[in-house]
């Protein structure tokens, strides 16, 4: 067991007359080197479960520990540790940054740790051969089909090589064919070492036979999907 | 210490990345902010360039001036006030001197006109000042014709041109024998222009002007101390003036700066939001913005001081000649010496420099306290 959350609950605006409970309590777990999808409707509260997985956020209440370590409780500066050495994030629009090139998106998370530039370019270069974009290396983001902007998001996500990769509705800018390349993609991760976490309502992810475990949310509840 | 070393070159390899994707925004604030410290480095280095001048050429000039007062203006001294003055303690030299300005038609200029005695010079010969020799176009032998005091032509063949440490003082000056003077503008010898002593004991000027007072009470004995202090207060108030005139430009690029630095556009909060989400602490992004207001307000100040440095001291601050030089004496072009003083440097430095650093740190800090989860959304 890799993730386990207890009794997770996060609330908006609490205290405000438009306070938003968007999780209402969620207890399951993740498993290490397999491939979860978290599925339901736009406001089903997946995209809140993942940050607060992925300590970009944290719950109002309840308990998220990661192998032995509590972290929904940790302050900003070790969540932002844990975040860096622990998570890859592939986001919805991919939110590359604009004008940098390809190779500098994908080194960018590893700017703070320093390392030394050969080095980081090195790891750069191998992800873009394994991802099929080594010739666009220097090209600015903006010139990237969908696809080819998706893989670069997934080379920013593995850069710092994480154990857990975090996608959150993958699929949404991508045509049924590219989606499935994706999936194949993660598939290969996954057989690689790496834990996936997904959030969609897109059946390509959720129907495929690569995804191992499906968890169904319905305003902010599990409904599905139970281990 | 390596690994912190390599992370800020990262920190500034991105943030000129960042500079250069926003080019037009980059290039327009770094002109006005150059453009502001150029202006108000000018105004600095211009005064404080003429406090310098003005120090210098009273360096060698003597403690006590003494002119005769009749009505209220200054008028010629006789001699026998030399002897009238005797024997004052403290008073190591006396002497008579012989000054004037003439006006020259030719160049619409008024030169100073001097008697030297340490150049032996003899009734036709003249020694000018680089000034005059540019506006002139003369050199050592040619003839300078002035016209004296009975409408008759005067020939001063240059025998020398005045290289002086202060342009100011030289620029203008013309340097000829007393005959030559007393002939030129039609005075008895029995007359001088004014006298000075020199006194060798700083504390013993005072009372030695009161005694002049006493003994010659149509005289008044002016200070160089005095002198000094005239030349600061003109220089300070010129400087305030022009600094008034420059206040409206100032605030107008504060307003401009702490928009452009502190107003952060939905992209660069996003840009933020995904630096936060990928793993970089607030710290470091706020490490990474520090760099850009380093970056765009240290070139700024460098160029806009170097631009000032030689606007000042290679142009003679042609574009703020007319508000901060201009009495009659200083017609003549002239060239200041380069000098600049550290404290005033510092302050320029810390007024602009930092208030800017800390502007664009600001609102960063209160974009990037929020959760990296906002780029989810």
């Amino acid at each position: 067991m890799l993730i386990e959350l207890t009794d997770v609950r996060k609330a908006f605006n609490q205290g405000k007359p438009n306070e938003f409970w968007a999780i209402q309590g969620i207890t399951t777990q993740f498993e290490v080197n397999r491939i979860s999808c978290l599925k339901g409707a736009s406001g089903s509260g997946k995209t809140t479960l993942m940050s607060m997985i992925g300590c970009l956020s944290r719950p109002t209440s309840g308990r998220i520990r990661l192998q032995d370590r509590t972290i929904s409780s940790l302050p900003e500066r070790f969540l932002t540790q844990v975040r860096r050495h622990t998570f890859g994030f592939i986001f919805q629009r991919f939110n590359l940054i604009p004008g940098l090139s390809v190779v500098e998106n994908i080194m960018l998370p590893a700017y703070p740790l320093g390392l030394k530039a050969s080095s980081l370019r090195n790891r750069a270069d191998r992800l873009l051969e394994q991802f099929l974009l080594a010739d666009k290396s220097d090209n600015p983001v903006e010139w990237l089909s969908g696809g080819e902007a998706q893989r670069v998001a997934i080379c920013r996500a593995l850069i710092n090589d994480p154990q857990i990769l975090i996608a959150d509705e993958p699929t949404a800018n991508l045509d049924s064919r590219l989606s499935r390349e994706f999936m194949a993609l993660l598939d290969e991760l996954s057989k690689s070492g790496k834990t996936v976490l997904i959030s969609s309502h897109d059946p390509v992810v959720f129907d495929s036979p690569v995804v191992d475990r499906v968890v169904e949310l319905e305003d902010g509840v599990m409904v599905a999907g139970e281990t | 210490m390596i690994t912190i070393l390599r992370k800020q070159r990262y920190f500034i390899d991105y943030t000129l990345g960042t500079m250069m994707r926003h080019k037009g925004k980059s290039l327009g604030l770094l002109s006005v902010y150059t453009m502001i410290i150029f202006m108000l480095a000018s105004v600095m280095l211009f005064s404080h360039a003429m406090r310098s001048e003005a120090v210098a050429l009273l360096a060698d000039s003597p403690e006590i001036i003494v002119q005769r007062i009749q009505a209220g203006r200054s008028v010629m001294v006789p001699a026998e006030y030399l002897q009238r003055i005797g024997k004052l303690r403290g008073v190591t030299e006396k002497r008579g001197r012989l000054w004037g300005y003439y006006y020259d038609p030719a160049v619409k200029a008024n030169y100073t006109v001097m008697v030297s005695e340490q150049d032996n010079l003899s009734i036709n010969d003249i020694v000018i000042g680089a000034g005059i020799a540019r506006t002139r176009g003369l050199s050592v032998g040619d003839y300078l014709t002035l016209r004296s005091h009975e409408g008759k032509a005067f020939s001063f063949r240059v025998v020398r041109l005045l290289e002086s440490e202060s342009e100011l003082i030289s620029s203008d000056l013309l340097l000829i024998s007393s005959v030559g003077y007393r002939r030129l503008f039609g005075i008895d010898e029995s007359y001088y222009t004014d006298l000075v002593l020199s006194v060798r004991n700083p504390r013993e000027i005072q009372k030695i002007a009161e005694k002049l007072t006493r003994l010659l009470p149509d005289s008044r004995p002016i200070l160089r101390a005095e002198i000094l202090r005239t030349y600061e207060s003109l220089f300070s108030w010129r400087q305030g003036v022009m600094l008034i005139l420059l206040l409206g430009s100032v605030l107008a690029f504060v307003i401009f700066a702490w928009d452009k630095a502190s107003g952060l556009s939905a992209e660069e909060r996003k840009e933020i939001g995904i630096l936060k989400a990928v793993g970089w602490e607030t710290g470091e992004v706020m490490r990474m913005k520090f760099w850009e207001g380093v970056i765009i307000s240290l070139m700024a100040f460098l160029i806009g001081y170097l631009a000032a440095y030689l606007h000042v001291f290679y142009t003679s601050a042609g574009l703020f000649e007319p508000v901060l030089k201009g009495w009659s004496v200083l017609y003549p072009s002239f060239q200041l010496t380069p000098s600049v003083d550290g404290l005033q440097l510092a302050t320029l430095f810390f007024f602009t420099v930092l208030p800017y650093t800390l502007a664009t740190i600001v609102p960063v800090w209160r974009a990037s306290i929020t959760d990296p989860d906002l780029v989810m959304r």
